[in-house]
């Protein structure tokens, strides 16, 4: 079977910036894939240049079956495209955005209403409230609900949670969870710890696609063992674990500090006394499962090393 | 067909929520209405004058009540020598000062003539020219009604004047269809350029490229409400300019709605020209202040004469859409010009509008960037 989404090589710059480098990538079908990667790394060029937004400066870009630069009118209709900023109607009710979407694209509310129902329901009690009235979570459910109002074959979602609080996030993806039995659907985020939501994920640095597979084999990648140090001084603990001679990465995750060793079996006790030396006392360290944000805080170490 | 009705339907919706800009949109025609129909005039209403009468014979005494009688003139002042003329003016007491000459009836009955001096203000020109021609025209009127009764030997040519078309020199008459003309100039292509480049601005433009849409849906969604809105504008200026000014209406009210619909759409055009080049709201309305409403104001004939610019300016007014709308709104208005009248500017509106859809359908960006 065709992959949903192939592309060959794309490079894509804004004069001086090299905004995607050669890039090649495939999405499959029903698969929920996610494009993880901080600010600027090239999300959302990449994304408008799938929504055919943007022409590729060199390289393949096929979606659906058709090229994004010749056949873009046919890729079009069958899209679902979610832009990086809210880009629905303020003045404009909830209803009236979805049932404006739904007329764009020649189809009812009432007639997808199946489709959009696990998005919509949640919305629907405020659907006489302007969608500049809402909350963050709520537009971009509303985004999500207009954009899928026209049974899309394709979702393109570009940082739909960035800026939802921590419940609608979990929501956002549950729905997502739902909706990927219907379309295939390619999310970005810069929040790794959604990564592990997806099927696959490629993690994107500076427009470079470092590493693409499941989650779970990516964390598997993870070979190194791993500590968790913590103290009441978090700043002065970070500080001095930054200067042990022996440190390869030092990164704050929640309350614990996650450290890595070079060597391939390090010594706790010298680091213990170390850090007792640099008047650390009573440090707690203990070993930890690797999780899916330390494969990739891994991957950008060792690319900063290469480079 | 659906999808152009829902984005038309939403574009109504959006301006009728907007309520400032729609308060501002309908109140601006009345407030420059009244503007220019009040305050803004070139007729003169009681201008200061005094008389310095060296003569004070009955001719004299009979032209200075004429005078004081108009009501474009109040008498303020008599004086007895030249002196106290620079004083009056200097202080700003007057305006005209109106000097006859010593043994001015004795001269007239001798010699048929004699002279007298109109010394004028001139910081403001225009003002100071229509008050010498006021002047003379009401000493003109007086001499001529004179000689009817007593047959005093006036020689040297009188001319006789007669204003065509506008008896009166009413500027209202001059500042309505100008009026109309900036109106919808502002309304019609500052409105459509920002209501597209505010698509463009707050994002919504990224969704609507990526749907069915095509380009022409956007463009002549964006135009149909405005050009509704331009429509009732000009029924509202019409509707002042007949029962407030008393305006003339001599031609045909088909053709003149007919000829402004397509001013409409070149204006819409024009606007729509703009949102293609601008990217942010800012951008386009400065464009549409600087690049149509300054030209629509002073190079279109609205304000200043044509015939008195310099010939480059003359050139570049010919490139004015308003200049042309100017010409057959007065002929309609005014003369009571038909087609076969203006056809030719109507011709030139024409080009100009298929000129700018042609351009803006051209320069539609079906991407981003």
């Amino acid at each position: 079977m065709n992959p949903i989404i192939q592309i060959n090589n794309l490079n894509k710059s804004f004069g001086q910036v090299h905004a995607l480098k050669s890039i090649s990538l495939e999405v499959n079908e029903s698969e929920l894939f996610g494009i993880i990667g901080p600010d600027g790394a090239g999300k959302t060029t990449l994304f408008r240049t799938l929504a055919t937004l943007y022409t590729p400066d060199s390289g393949n870009v096929s979606v659906l079956g058709y090229d994004v630069v010749r056949d873009y009118k046919k890729i079009r209709p069958l899209l679902g495209y979610m832009p990086g900023r809210f880009s629905l109607y303020q003045d404009l009710t909830v209803e009236e955005n979805i049932r404006f979407f739904a007329s764009v694209f020649g189809t009812t509310l009432e007639e997808n209403y199946k489709l959009v129902e696990p998005v919509y329901r949640q919305i629907e009690p405020f659907k006489n409230r302007l969608a500049g009235d809402l909350s963050g979570g709520m537009k971009q459910k509303l985004a999500l609900s207009c954009a899928l109002i026209h049974k899309p074959r394709l979702l393109i979602l570009d940082e739909p949670t960035t800026g939802v609080d921590a419940v609608s996030r979990v929501e956002f993806w549950d729905m997502l969870a739902i909706l990927v039995k219907d379309v295939t659907i390619i999310v970005a985020t810069p929040y790794m710890d959604e990564a592990r939501r997806c099927n696959r994920v490629a993690f994107i640095q500076e427009g470079e696609i470092l590493q693409v597979d499941t989650p779970e084999a990516i964390v598997k990648s993870f070979k190194k063992p791993l500590f968790g140090v913590s103290h009441k001084n978090r700043f002065k603990l970070i500080r001095a674990l930054k200067n042990y001679p022996y440190s390869e990465s030092v990164h704050t995750f929640g309350d614990s500090i996650h450290y890595t060793d070079q060597r391939d079996l390090p010594d706790l006790d010298g680091l213990k006394t170390y850090l007792h030396d640099m008047g650390l006392e009573n440090v707690e360290i203990g070993t930890l499962i690797p999780g899916i944000e330390d494969s990739f805080m891994a991957l950008v170490l060792k690319e900063a090393n290469h480079a | 067909m659906n999808t152009f009705k829902g984005f038309v339907v939403k574009e109504f919706r959006q301006i009728y929520r907007d309520k400032r800009t729609l308060t501002v949109l309908f109140g601006m025609p009345v407030i420059m209405m009244i503007l220019f129909g009040f305050a803004i005039r070139n007729e003169i209403t009681n201008a200061t004058i005094a008389v310095l009468d060296f003569s004070k014979d009955e001719i004299t005494r009979a032209i200075t009540h004429q005078l004081a009688m108009s009501n474009s003139f109040t008498l303020v002042a008599s004086l007895e020598n030249y002196h106290e003329v620079e004083q009056l003016f200097r202080a700003g007491k007057v305006r005209e000062v109106v000097v006859f000459e010593h043994d001015f009836a004795g001269k007239i009955m001798r010699n048929g003539i004699a002279d007298i001096q109109v010394i004028t203000d001139a910081t403001d020109p225009n003002l100071a020219g229509l008050m010498q021609h006021y002047t003379s025209r009401i000493i003109e009127d007086y001499i001529i009604s004179v000689n009817k009764h007593q047959q005093i030997p006036v020689t040297g040519v009188i001319p006789e004047i007669r204003m065509m078309y506008n008896p009166e020199l009413r500027s209202v008459n001059l500042f309505v269809p100008g009026l109309i003309a900036v109106i919808l100039m502002l309304v019609s292509a500052m409105m459509t350029s920002i209501s597209i480049t505010r698509e463009k601005e707050l994002g919504n433009m990224e969704i609507l490229l990526v749907s069915p849409l095509k380009p022409h849906h956007i463009i002549i969604g964006k135009v149909l409400p405005f050009l509704a809105l331009s429509i009732v504008n000009v029924i509202t200026i019409l509707v002042l300019a007949k029962f407030v000014f008393n305006v003339p209406f001599k031609g045909s009210y088909l053709l003149f709605f007919a000829e402004a619909s397509l001013f409409i759409l070149t204006a819409l055009a024009l606007g729509v020209f703009i949102s293609s080049a601008a990217n942010n709201q800012q951008t386009a309305m400065m464009i549409s202040l600087a690049g149509l409403l300054l030209p629509t104001v002073l190079l279109s004939g609205f304000i200043f004469p044509i015939a008195s610019m310099p010939e480059i300016l003359q050139w570049l007014s010919h490139i004015i859409p308003a200049k042309w709308f100017l010409i057959i709104v007065r002929s309609i208005m005014l003369k009571g010009g038909d087609v076969f009248m203006l056809w030719k500017e109507t011709l030139i509106l024409l080009a100009f509008t298929v000129g700018f859809i042609g351009l803006s359908m051209k320069k539609f960006n079906v991407r981003m960037g």
